[in-house]
């Protein structure tokens, strides 16, 4: 046997072949550009273009081209659109492993380039691995709250995920019709040496004996993901939490009673002391174009209270279902201080740290009458952990941009 | 004759100067803060990858069939489990390792502990259960084949 793996007979996998990689190709094709869309879905629903207090990205420059006013229905728009982009994100893993492995002795071929062609494909093919591992390495980590990767998440995923796409749609446009010609013609048959005078670098020159047929090596590949769907899934649904029983905001919910659903930060990891929530320490300030009015608890309650059903959505892909939450509307906050229409706002919190103690809401979204400044959910006083006094909660907005321990709210064009 | 270094297809370098022209306009965003940093990430995830990670599952593998040895039927009942066992380490290693305890329990109010033996409950299921099926097929296989064997009696 060949010592060295930039000889071909050295890998000796049967398994390995142009009906394989295909096969597994075409799923990352599909995957991938479900997961692209739903992530430049996901940074638009942090209306990054409204305030610089949304924009983790100021250097976007074109790559915000498509940014629109995230709208509010349905309700649980982001709740599906980032389940979808993390759960299938996790979900592709196995199919992605499997697809780096099939093509391995690719990375080995000599001589190193045929052409000027050859050569800046393989460089392209650096930043679509590289880039493409990277972009699932910091989801991954960033859903289990491991921040080891070297800067912001939002900045590192985002132009990632650019860089990775550049090279994703190149090697798209180069091998998706050599990848629908394997499935067609090859058809689970054993692959020819030569296809089409391409060569083919896949099929072992000197294969081993085979321990599993290729139909079991596809059906391995299925289960990873299935398994990792399975006990995935359901981190986006109160119902089926108890499911998700290796990832992250899976298993029981947090505490029981009213409160009792998943909590993105606690208030003393957001460092909020009962002192200044308190009936006597804490006012809520509006201001708007008419003025400035501070209101305590009870004058809060004293305003018109009505409810809505929604969920709270992670970025991280975690929700919960819809909870009932009871509060006062943000455009009836709005009227206070003098703005009839709507018109966007600048929320506060009383947090002094975090990188969304402030967020600003579009005038679409304090418009809608399901928009609240909650006082109360599921029928009782929130909870400390769940933004006690105030929280802002928006329909299909981001989790974070529901800001918690509300202690300003500033009316008005931003 | 020295052979001439080729330029290829016209279409392919037009396509890759668009993707490294698009690539370039948003690395220089990602690269803008920790340059080093992030480039090392970048090579390095694929070097750890393709250098480190797939030769050892690959190397595991081999010494999994050697050791099977002509028992080749009986590979797949170790190889399932323990890839599907590898994999749910290799994705949740950060709660299973109990690295990032002190930070999701005071962040989510969730208990930390537990994963690491949900993870070693489920391998066992999987591992069981890949046992359970063998000895089952197996003992299907070796009633049929006693069946089949034709009696010295005729």
């Amino acid at each position: 046997m060949p010592r060295s793996p930039f000889s071909p007979a050295f890998w000796r996998s049967p398994l390995r072949g142009p009906w394989f990689t295909s096969l597994l190709g075409l799923v990352l094709l599909g995957g991938i550009t479900v997961l692209f869309v739903t992530g430049l879905l996901s940074y638009a629903a942090y209306n990054p273009d409204l305030s610089p207090v949304n924009d983790k990205t100021p250097g976007k420059g074109l790559l915000g081209f498509y940014l629109f006013a995230w709208p509010t229905d349905p309700h649980w728009l982001y709740r599906l659109t980032q389940g979808v982009h993390v759960t299938l994100g996790i979900t592709l893993i196995p199919v992605l492993l499997a697809k780096l492995w099939s093509v391995v002795p690719k990375l080995f071929t000599l001589p190193p380039a045929r052409s000027l062609a050859h050569a800046l494909e393989r460089l392209s093919l650096l930043l679509l691995v590289g880039g493409g591992l990277f972009e699932f390495v910091t989801g991954v980590l960033n859903v289990q709250l491991d921040y080891i990767f070297p800067g912001s998440f939002y900045a590192l995923h985002f132009y990632g995920a650019w860089v990775f796409f550049a090279a994703f749609v190149a090697h798209a446009v180069l091998k998706t019709p050599l990848a629908l010609r394997n499935l067609r013609e090859l058809r689970g048959a054993s692959g020819p040496a030569e296809l089409r005078g391409e060569k083919d670098e896949l099929t072992s020159p000197n294969p081993a004996p085979p321990t599993v047929s290729r139909r079991g090596a596809v059906g391995l590949v299925g289960g990873g993901s299935l398994l990792l769907f399975g006990t995935t899934v359901g981190r986006s649904f109160d119902g089926l939490r108890w499911s998700a029983v290796l990832a992250p905001h899976g298993g029981a919910e947090p505490g029981n009673g009213p409160g009792d659903f998943q909590i993105n930060k606690t208030a003393a990891y957001a460092g909020i002391s009962e002192t200044e929530t308190s009936e006597e320490a804490w006012r809520l300030v509006v201001r708007g174009r008419g003025g400035t009015v501070r209101l305590s608890r009870a004058e809060l309650l004293r305003l018109p209270l009505h409810s809505a059903a929604l969920p709270i959505a992670c970025v991280e892909g975690w929700a919960t279902s819809d909870q009932l939450w009871r509060g006062a509307r943000l455009r009836d906050l709005a009227a206070l201080v003098g703005h009839d229409d709507p018109t966007d706002v600048f929320v506060e919190s009383l947090q002094r740290h975090g990188a969304f103690r402030h967020a600003a809401l579009r005038a679409n979204q304090v418009g809608d009458p399901r928009s609240l400044l909650a006082l109360f959910v599921g029928g009782a006083e929130l909870t400390p952990d769940h933004g006690h006094p105030a929280r802002i909660i928006v329909p299909a907005a981001p989790g974070v941009l529901n800001t918690k321990w509300v202690g300003r709210l500033t009316f008005g064009d931003l | 004759m020295r052979p001439r270094f080729q330029l290829g297809s016209t279409f392919q370098l037009l396509l890759l100067a668009c993707s490294f022209a698009l690539a370039a306009y948003a690395g220089v965003q990602l690269l803008a803060r920790d340059w080093f940093g992030v480039a090392l990430w970048i090579v390095g995830v694929a070097l750890l990858h393709d250098l480190v990670l797939l030769p050892l599952y690959a190397a595991a593998d081999r010494a999994l069939v050697r050791a099977a040895g002509p028992r080749r039927r009986a590979v797949m009942y170790v190889r399932v489990p323990a890839a599907l066992s590898g994999l749910l380490l290799l994705v949740w290693f950060p709660l299973i390792g109990g690295e990032v305890a002190g930070r999701y329990t005071s962040a989510t109010g969730l208990s930390a502990d537990g994963f690491a033996t949900r993870w070693l409950l489920l391998t066992a299921v999987l591992f069981g259960g890949s046992a359970l099926l063998y000895v089952l097929l197996h003992a299907v296989r070796l009633r049929r084949a006693t069946k089949e064997r034709p009696s010295a009696d005729h």
